[in-house]
């Protein structure tokens, strides 16, 4: 393994050297005898010296012409297509957060609404307990003061006609005893204003 | 052919020129051909060094720096591919050369005298008097704007050309000192290798100093386009 990238490593370090050193002897060669003594770039009689103005303005705008026309607009395209291909991406997922927010949202709303209404019939459904439960309550308590008023009209009456009869057997029980007692039949109006009285006396 | 077509004569700077031009070319056609919304390596480093022009272009100069970025990519990179060039054994640095630097520097300049003068009109000239400084002053203030403002190609094109210059002959005297040494026998040949690391080091320096020079270069013509263009 360390072997192969080792030997890659060679092979791609000679793409770089062979063609280098190819090119110093032809550089020696364009370039024979170009030692200078001194500074060769101030001497201005010399041709080749302005020759590189005029050569390098030709080149200076052939190269400009070059890459304002047509190597700049090949980046400029990438970049912008690529800008471009960056932005749709971002707003489809912009957009599908956008979805995803609102089913969220909706999902929400359904649950509070859901539990709003449930609250709402638990309520319903307790209220209606308490009110039949009152009503119940009420209706028993209706019927049993009704039982007991009649109960109580009951007890009075048949107190009354106790105590309405108790004059007729007090005089009936006085003329027995006073016959049995004297052996003579007492008048029955005196025996009746008697008892009358005597009951009167104790308040019956 | 008279003093015109003599200097038309074609010799390695012009051919160095060419290979530049070539090298920068063959770096973004070569690069962008996958035009891959996933780039790969050369494909990122030819994006990389778009947006690198692309964002000093529009930063210093403003919204319309997007006019001049071909431009200022154009400099940078023939600049940048001129020095890096020269640092090849038997190459030649057509960037050491001072009538290139001021031919560059001029056509900057140039370019920012025509581009205030569409854009400001007459109002250029004002910028000769600094705004808010007492009249009693212009005499002196004037003339000395004026020379700031001249100096600009001078300095522009001198920086660059004698950053190259310097490099380069200190490369020479570095490689001159081994050769000396060598010739004083077995200690000279010892210490003869201390020029060779020196000349090794001076080669990352001379790296680090292209890329700054043709850095420095595009920066300038950046801030005086922007100068230009302010209203």
């Amino acid at each position: 393994m360390a072997r192969a990238v080792m030997y890659d490593n060679i092979r791609r370090a000679r793409t770089v050297v062979v063609p280098s050193a190819l090119a110093l002897p032809l550089m020696a060669m364009v370039a024979p005898g170009a030692r200078a003594e001194g500074m060769p770039q101030l001497d201005f009689g010399n041709p080749y010296v302005i020759g590189q103005v005029i050569w390098g303005a030709g080149i200076f705008l052939v190269l400009y012409l070059l890459l304002s026309r047509s190597a700049l607009p090949k980046v400029e395209k990438v970049l912008s297509q690529r800008r471009q291909t960056i932005e749709t991406d971002l707003e489809i997922a912009h957009k599908a957060k956008t979805r995803a927010d609102e089913a969220v949202a909706e999902l929400h709303t359904a649950r509070h609404n859901a539990m709003a209404e449930a609250q709402a019939n638990v309520d319903k459904v307790v209220e209606e307990a308490r009110i039949a439960a009152a009503r119940q309550t009420e209706e028993m308590n209706t019927r049993l003061a009704t039982e007991i008023r009649d109960a109580e009209a009951r007890v009075s009456q048949a107190r009354d006609q106790a105590l309405a009869s108790v004059r007729e057997i007090s005089t009936n029980t006085a003329e027995t005893l006073i016959h049995q007692l004297s052996g003579i039949a007492a008048p029955a109006d005196f025996v009746t204003a008697k008892v009358g009285s005597a009951a009167a006396a104790r308040g019956l | 052919m008279g003093v015109i077509g003599e200097s038309l004569r074609f010799s390695q700077s012009p051919m160095m020129m060419i290979v530049a031009a070539i090298l920068v070319l063959a770096f973004l056609y070569v690069g962008m051909r996958p035009a891959a919304v996933v780039p790969g390596r050369l494909q990122a480093a030819a994006e990389i060094c778009y947006d690198f022009i692309h964002n000093m272009a529009v930063d210093t100069i403003g919204p319309e720096g997007r006019a001049f970025f071909p431009f200022v990519f154009t400099l940078f990179f023939f600049i940048l591919a001129g020095n890096y060039l020269g640092l090849l054994p038997f190459s030649f640095a057509f960037t050491s050369h001072i009538a290139v630097t001021l031919a560059l520097a001029l056509m900057v300049f140039c370019l920012s005298i025509i581009v205030s003068l569409k854009v400001q009109g007459a109002r250029f000239f004002a910028h000769f008097m600094p705004a808010g400084a007492p009249k009693a002053l212009a005499p002196l203030l004037i003339p000395i704007e004026i020379l700031s403002f001249l100096s600009r190609p001078v300095s522009l094109s001198i920086r660059l050309f004698a950053n190259m210059v310097a490099g380069h002959v200190m490369f020479d005297m570095f490689a001159a000192f081994t050769i000396m040494l060598a010739g004083l026998g077995f200690f000279g040949d010892i210490i003869a290798v201390g020029p060779v690391v020196i000349n090794i080091a001076l080669m990352a320096l001379e790296l680090l100093v292209g890329a700054l020079q043709a850095y420095v270069f595009a920066i300038l013509t950046c801030i005086y386009l922007r100068e230009a263009v302010a209203h």
